[in-house]
C-alpha cells in the first residue's frame, strides 16, 4: 500500500447502508464530508459567536474570509450578485477546506473525485440557467449571441457561445478534481521514492534527498493549488452568475 | 486518464478500475454529498453570514459613527478657537482704545492744569507788579516827607537856628526835581 499512489484515493465503507438498489452506504468520503462541514461551520460560528466589536484574531479570519468572497462576487457580478453570496461562500468554503483537509497524511480528499466536483459544478451551471431564465426570460439567449457581430457570422459564433458554454460544467469540474489528483499522486511517488530509495542503504538514502526535497516543495505547491482551485471554483460561479444576471455583455 | 485507469490496474494487479470512476460509489457520494453540503449551506446562509454581516455592519456604523463625533468636536473646537480669536481681537481693540482714551484724558488734564496754573501765576506777577507799582509809588511819595524830615532834622542840629517848613519842601522838591 506504501508504494500505491492511487490507494489514497480508494473509498471504503464504513458503514453499510442500501436504500431501494443504491449503496448510500457512509464512506470515509462521507466522513470527510461531514468532517469538512462540521470544521468550517464550528469555525465560523464559533469565532464571531462573541461578535465583538474588536475581532480576536480567529474572528478576523472569518470576516477576513466573509470580506475575501464578497469583494470576489461583488467585483464579477456587482451588488445585484450578492443574493448569491451564501451559495458561493458555502462553495469556495467547502472546497478550500476538503483541499485543505486532504493534505494531512492518511486523510481522504472529498474533491479528488470527479463525481463530486461534478456535482457542484453542474449544481452551478444549473442554478445559473434557471436563475438566468427566471430573471431574463428568453433574453438569457442573448448570452449567445454577442453584440457587434456581424450577421454573417453569427450562426457560427452562436454554435461556438453554445459549445463553450455547454463545456463549462465540465472544465469547471475537472479542472478541481484533475489538480487535486494529480498533485496527490504525484506528491505520494515522490514520497514512494524516499521510502524505496532508503531501502536500498546508504547510496540510496543519499539518493532520496533530491526527492524528498521535492516531496517538501510539492507540499508546498499542494497547499497553494488547494487555495487556488478553490479560488478559480470560485471566481468563475462569480463570473458566470454575472452571465446569469447581464445576459447581453 | 485512461494510461492511468491501466497502470493501476497492472501495478494493484486487481480488475479494480481507478477509485474516483468507481461509478458504484456514485450514488452515495452524491447523497452525501448533497446532505453535508445542504447542511453547510443553510448553516452559512441562516447562521454564521448574517451574524459576521452584522459584525461587519455595527462595526462599520460604529466607525462612521466615531467619525462623525470626532468632526463635530472639531467643529465645535473650530468655533471656540474662532470666538476666542475674535474675543481677544476685540479685548485687544477696547485695551487700545481705553489706553487711547487715558492718555488723551491725561494729556487734557495736564493741559488744563498748566493752563491753570500758568492763568494763575500770570495774574499773581500782574498783581505783584502792580503792588510793587503801588509800593513804590508810595515809597516816592513817601520819600518826599523823609527827606523833608531828614532834611528838617539836618539843618536844625546844623543851623541851631529855624529854617521854616515851606522852605525845606521847596528845597526838597527842587532836589526831586
Amino acid at each position: 500500500m506504501a508504494n500505491d499512489p492511487i490507494s489514497q484515493f480508494n473509498i471504503s465503507k464504513l458503514l453499510q447502508l442500501d436504500v431501494g438498489g443504491y449503496d448510500i452506504s457512509f464512506t470515509n468520503s462521507s466522513l470527510f464530508m461531514v468532517a469538512t462541514v462540521a470544521a468550517s461551520a464550528a469555525f465560523l460560528i464559533f469565532t464571531t459567536s462573541g461578535r465583538g466589536l474588536i475581532p480576536t484574531r480567529l474572528q478576523s479570519i472569518s470576516e477576513m474570509l466573509y470580506e475575501f468572497v464578497a469583494g470576489l462576487l461583488r467585483d464579477s457580478a456587482g451588488s445585484e450578485g450578492m443574493k448569491f453570496f451564501p451559495i458561493v461562500f458555502s462553495l469556495f468554503t467547502f472546497i478550500l477546506v476538503a483541499n485543505l483537509l486532504g493534505m494531512f497524511p492518511y486523510f481522504f480528499t472529498v474533491t479528488s473525485h470527479i463525481i463530486v466536483t461534478a456535482a457542484l459544478a453542474f449544481g452551478v451551471i444549473g442554478m445559473v440557467i434557471v436563475y438566468g431564465f427566471y430573471k431574463n426570460g428568453l433574453g438569457f439567449l442573448k448570452l449567445f449571441v454577442p453584440s457587434g457581430v456581424p450577421g454573417v457570422l453569427i450562426p457560427v459564433v452562436v454554435l461556438i457561445e453554445v459549445i463553450s458554454f455547454l463545456s463549462r460544467p465540465i472544465s469547471l469540474s475537472v479542472r478541481l478534481f484533475a489538480n487535486v489528483l494529480a498533485g496527490h499522486i504525484t506528491l505520494k511517488v515522490f514520497a514512494g521514492f524516499v521510502v524505496s530509495l532508503s531501502g536500498l542503504g546508504l547510496g540510496g538514502v543519499i539518493g532520496a534527498i533530491l526527492p524528498l526535497a521535492f516531496a517538501v516543495a510539492l507540499t508546498g505547491l499542494e497547499f497553494l493549488v488547494a487555495f487556488l482551485q478553490a479560488y478559480v471554483f470560485a471566481i468563475l460561479t462569480c463570473m458566470y452568475i454575472n452571465d446569469a444576471i447581464h445576459p447581453s455583455h | 486518464m485512461a494510461s492511468t485507469n491501466t497502470e493501476v490496474g497492472v501495478e494493484a494487479g486487481a480488475k479494480a478500475p481507478f477509485p474516483p470512476f468507481q461509478t458504484e460509489t456514485f450514488a452515495s457520494q452524491l447523497l452525501w454529498l448533497a446532505l453535508t453540503f445542504g447542511l453547510f449551506y443553510v448553516l452559512m446562509a441562516k447562521v454564521a453570514l448574517p451574524r459576521i454581516s452584522s459584525i461587519l455592519e455595527v462595526r462599520s456604523d460604529r466607525i462612521a459613527q466615531d467619525l462623525d463625533e470626532a468632526n463635530r468636536l472639531k467643529d465645535e473646537s473650530d468655533a471656540a478657537i474662532a470666538a476666542y480669536e475674535q474675543e481677544l481681537a476685540e479685548a485687544k481693540s477696547r485695551a487700545h482704545a481705553i489706553a487711547q482714551e487715558a492718555r488723551d484724558k491725561s494729556k487734557a488734564e495736564l493741559d488744563a492744569t498748566r493752563a491753570g496754573v500758568e492763568a494763575d501765576l500770570a495774574s499773581k506777577i500782574a498783581d505783584a507788579e502792580t503792588r510793587i507799582a503801588s509800593i513804590k509809588k508810595k515809597a516816592m511819595s513817601e520819600v518826599g516827607t523823609i527827606a523833608e524830615d531828614t532834611a528838617s532834622s539836618i539843618v536844625s542840629e546844623l543851623f541851631s537856628g529855624k529854617v521854616t517848613k515851606a522852605e525845606i519842601a521847596s528845597a526838597v522838591s527842587s532836589v526831586k526835581g
